[in-house]
């Protein structure tokens, strides 16, 4: 158990390190402009980390995550707009379009913090339940699951698209003017949700670590690898795959929620087809089936989207794709893998197994 | 230790009967040969048995009727089974392919803990198998026959009470072989074991008693010798034997 321990000096340290990176440099070392950009990478990234435990250790290929990203960002929106509405008011948007009398009933609850906030995690987890256990159960597989949850995505965005009287259609909800009773102009309070978006985030990583260093990451790896060998061991994989999916939902659905006060908008646009395949190439270009690739790799993939697309409007699209496809074709491990590659070349290979000795048959089967 | 009881299994494939009408008994404690030529319907009646493939008829070990049943609870009635090729977690340990194999009756606060210690039944069955020595190496890197004794490990902590082996020596050199027959009889003194094999030599070792298919029909059964000396048996196998 020596290396189990050696492993989490070093883990604690990679978390020191990365604490003291988002709580201490980075407010120092970027302006406030750049402070609020590096929070709305830091809420992609939560969802990175989701997706790296359900598409990097399960082999759930989630292309619909901007469902639950959505779910939980609306739910935070919904909230937001009427505490700045105050009680009993409709939201600016609606009075400004005029078409409701009232407040529509699935907004009332919202306006209550004790049932939006958990609304922003458990719907998107309650969803995902429905959707997981249907498709687990009938052994829907691969691309059709990939399919069926970008099918989703889509009818999530056109549903808010064409219900704009009560959703704020294409423009989404946005103009926030407070959070919790703290104003959002104010660089102050700016910061503040940075701060609450760092320590989430790192919060999310200390999760996602010891899911994958349970017993059950363990059995997770072994649905990936071999569904079917997993049940005859006795156990249900599409149990194993819910739970992983169910948790990656959740995590989309905080990010969702934290990046309304971090960004000031959630829109159809940020939910659909496109930014659900985003999150996607994100984790692929950062690794997968590590803890910290899918987090870098959603970073700089943003980052670069930001600086390029700024520049080179039409070309971010292509090249993306074309970043996506090198990775999956000449590193499928992602940027993460490239240190271990280094490290291997400097090591000797460890020696091979030595080919088949007899079993020992000296002892009793006491099994 | 119970018995395993087929009555009337039939297995149809669009049409196609891959096991037809088979009446099978193997006694507690035996060590069952299933033996027939190539689409005989063997890895089918596995399949039957296990849960994997639809199949009419009657499936009983000790009380428990098993058709019907997903794959998962027959597991838990302890029948446990290994494949054709070796199907182990290529990107685990040894350690961790037992380990998983041992926890089906896990709870969560359990399955949500990191394993801290080694469980008795795995270090048991690790230096049963000889793998004890290996046990942190990923099991992708195992040698062929390594794989297959791994797999037969994983029966023995899943703590099955009825092994069905799919041809398990399949690939392996002779000691390996003569390794397997031997973890075989160990194996079997206090279960039942079903050994599907296409190695004449292997089955006079090691078989207890044979039965063997023939296009999805029981065509013969006995033991090695009465197997053998059977008219219609040589026939299929034509000088075999
Ligand atoms: N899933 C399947 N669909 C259709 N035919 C199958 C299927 N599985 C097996 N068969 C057919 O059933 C017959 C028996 O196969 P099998 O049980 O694998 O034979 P063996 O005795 O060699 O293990 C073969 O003719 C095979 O082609
Ligand atoms: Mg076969």
């Amino acid at each position: 158990m020596k290396t189990g321990m050696r492993l989490s000096w070093r883990a604690g340290l990679g978390f020191a390190v990365g604490a003291a990176v988002l709580f201490a440099v980075a407010p120092v070392a970027l302006s406030d402009f750049r402070l609020s950009l590096l929070a709305k990478y830091l809420c992609l990234a939560m969802v990175a980390v989701g997706i790296g435990l359900a598409w990097g250790r399960g082999g759930l290929l989630t292309l619909g995550q901007g469902v639950f990203f959505g779910l939980g960002g609306y739910a935070m929106a919904m909230h937001m707009k009427l505490a700045d509405a105050g009680p009993g008011e409709m939201p600016d948007f609606m009075q400004l379009y005029g078409q409701l009398d009232a407040l529509p009933w699935w907004w009332r609850p919202f306006a209550n913090p004790a049932f939006a906030l958990p609304a922003t995690v458990l719907l998107p987890m309650l969803v995902a339940f429905l959707l997981g256990s249907l498709v687990f159960r009938r052994r829907v597989r691969g691309a059709y699951f990939a399919i069926l949850s970008q099918a989703l995505a889509a009818a999530m965005a056109i549903l808010l698209i064409g219900q704009q009287g009560t959703t704020g259609g294409t423009n989404g909800l946005t103009d926030f003017q407070g959070f919790f009773g703290y104003d959002l102009d104010d660089p102050v309070n700016q910061r503040m949700v940075y701060f609450i978006v760092a320590g989430v985030l790192l919060l999310l990583l200390a999760l996602c670590r010891q899911l994958m260093q349970s017993r059950y990451g363990e059995l997770l790896v072994a649905v990936r690898d071999s569904e079917e060998r997993v049940r005859f061991l006795g156990y249900d994989p599409a149990n194993v795959k819910l739970v992983a999916y169910v948790t990656a939902a959740g995590m989309a659905g905080l990010a969702g929620a934290l990046f309304v006060p971090a960004v000031g908008i959630i829109n159809p646009a940020l939910i659909g087809i496109v930014p659900s395949i985003e999150f996607v190439i994100g984790v692929a270009v950062g690794g997968r089936a590590s803890l910290l690739g899918p987090v870098l790799g959603a970073v700089a993939v943003a980052w670069a989207r930001t600086t390029l697309s700024e520049e080179f409007p039409a070309a971010w699209t292509y090249l993306q794709g074309l970043l996506f496809v090198l990775v999956v074709a000449f590193l499928p491990g992602g940027l993460a893998s490239v240190a271990r590659l280094v490290r291997r070349r400097r090591r000797p290979p460890p020696d091979p197994a030595p080919v088949s000795p007899a079993p020992v048959l000296t002892q009793e089967v006491t099994a | 230790m119970s018995g395993l009881v087929v009555r009337d299994l039939r297995v149809v494939f669009d049409g196609f009967v891959a096991v037809d009408g088979v009446d099978l008994e193997v006694a507690p404690g035996d060590i069952r040969f299933l033996i027939g030529p190539n689409g005989a319907g063997k890895t089918t009646l596995v399949d039957a048995v296990t849960g994997l493939a639809r199949a009419t008829g009657s499936v009983r070990f000790g009380d428990d009727e098993l058709l019907g049943r997903p794959v998962h609870r027959i597991a838990r009635m302890g029948v446990g089974r290994t494949f054709q090729t070796a199907t182990v977690f290529e990107e685990l340990t040894v350690l961790q392919n037992l380990d998983i194999a041992a926890g089906a009756g896990r709870g969560v606060l359990t399955m949500l803990r990191r394993r801290r210690s080694v469980p008795a039944a795995v270090s048991s069955a690790l230096e049963t198998i000889g793998l004890a020595d290996l046990r942190d190496r990923p099991a992708g890197a195992l040698a062929h026959g390594q794989k297959q004794w791994l797999e037969i490990g994983m029966l023995l902590v899943q703590d099955v009470k009825l092994l069905l082996l799919d041809e398990p020596v399949a690939g392996m050199s002779h000691d390996e072989r003569d390794a397997t027959g031997e973890l075989l009889r160990v194996v079997s003194a206090d279960r039942t074991v079903v050994v599907i094999e296409h190695d004449m030599d292997f089955m006079r070792s090691f078989a207890n008693t044979v039965t063997v298919l023939h296009a999805g029909k029981v065509l013969s059964e006995g033991t090695v010798a009465q197997v053998q000396a059977d008219p219609a048996v040589q026939q299929v196998y034509l000088g075999v034997g």
